[in-house]
């Protein structure tokens, strides 16, 4: 180990010790929208909202996985992205804690549909093993997370593609993106449920964004820089996976 | 080498996102979905959650659960990456002997 890689990592693990020991086991927080905190008539509504999307989502996925059978490993790459992303509650500039999601990466390799099925798997763990979300709001939480982040993410990467082919700025703001759309989805859904008595829909939407979409900033960021470093470790050793999805962009991994 | 560099740097920001509100900002760090059960009341303080969560579990069970949620996944990133950089590893080698 030379000299500068030493200082390196004492610097790495000098920040971690910090951070450990800031960090305290902080009271179990909920995921989304909680248990129960929806009007029967959203959750009902939300629920119908998503469940098309999951069926074209398994769909989708049945004829790529015949069709493309390897296509399952960078399927299941993009589940564990998504699986360990929702796990990691991160402190915020607002002074909470939010978590990234990690759909975005699910979205730009096999397009956004795959991803209302993967996504609402991670949601139902969280809602069955760890009450974080719930049942009832299943359908709107897997609609924010699952549906409209991967949709919004993959627009914003087709979007650079088109305007530059800068494919890592794409790539950073299609993740960034889904991240940060999922919260300001999550924010007009408890808006349109709980308008403020003086100020209707738009005063409780910002009231809600200051809570979610505010605290996901930073996130979203942390939630793009990763999402990149993955993409690069897979240009780096997986290229014919890649090149068969670019190939499968034609027809393959779009709508 | 360049590319190792900028991902290092990628990294460090990384945590220095993480860090820096824990060290300038002075919250509880509480989640937000529990924030946004407080405005919830406080919109309208007459609503009732209509629906339990299923289960309940104790604190620590529930820590259990998401380092496992986190284990599982990072597991199989991991698997993922070490079977595809095999696999390029076994290429090159077959590349060199033809």
């Amino acid at each position: 180990m030379n000299k500068r890689s030493y200082w390196r990592f004492t610097a790495l693990v000098g920040v971690f010790a910090v951070y450990l020991l800031l960090n305290e086991p902080g009271t179990a927080e909920a995921m989304h929208i909680m248990e129960g905190f929806l009007p029967v008539g959203w959750a009902v509504f939300w629920w119908a909202a998503f469940l098309p999307f999951f069926f074209l989502g398994v769909r989708r996925l049945t004829r790529m996985t015949r069709d493309n059978p390897e296509l399952k490993l960078l399927l299941g790459l993009s589940g564990a992205f998504t699986f360990v992303l929702s796990a990691l509650k991160m402190p915020s500039v607002t002074g909470s804690s939010s978590h990234p999601t990690g759909t975005g990466l699910g979205a730009v390799m096999l397009g956004p549909l795959p991803m209302s099925v993967t996504g609402s798997i991670v949601l139902l763990f969280q809602a069955l093993l760890l009450a974080h979300g719930g049942v009832t709001t299943l359908g709107a939480n897997a609609f924010s997370m699952a549906v409209a982040g991967p949709f919004a993410g993959y627009a914003v990467y087709k979007l650079i593609m088109k305007l530059g082919e800068r494919e890592k700025l794409a790539v950073f703001f299609a993740a960034a993106v889904a991240d940060l759309m999922t919260y300001v989805v999550t924010s007009v859904q408890l808006a349109v449920a709980f308008p403020s008595a003086d100020g209707g829909v738009l005063a409780s939407m910002v009231k809600f964004s200051g809570i979610f979409a505010v605290t996901q900033i930073p996130l979203a960021v942390s939630e793009g820089l990763l999402t990149v470093l993955l993409w690069n470790w897979l240009k780096a050793y997986s290229p014919q996976e890649l090149s068969l999805l670019k190939r499968g962009a034609k027809g393959g991994n779009t709508l | 080498m360049k590319n190792k560099w900028k991902n290092l740097l990628m990294l460090l920001a990384v945590v220095l996102l993480v860090v820096l509100p824990l060290l300038f900002v002075n919250g509880e760090f509480g989640g937000a979905d529990d924030a946004a059960e407080g405005a919830i009341t406080e919109i309208d303080p007459a609503y009732k959650p209509w629906f339990k969560p299923l289960a309940e579990l104790p604190g620590e069970t529930e820590s259990m659960l998401f380092a496992l949620q986190a284990a599982i996944g990072a597991g199989v990133i991991g698997y993922t990456l070490g079977l595809l950089k095999g696999r390029q590893g076994r290429q090159k080698l077959n590349d060199q002997k033809n």
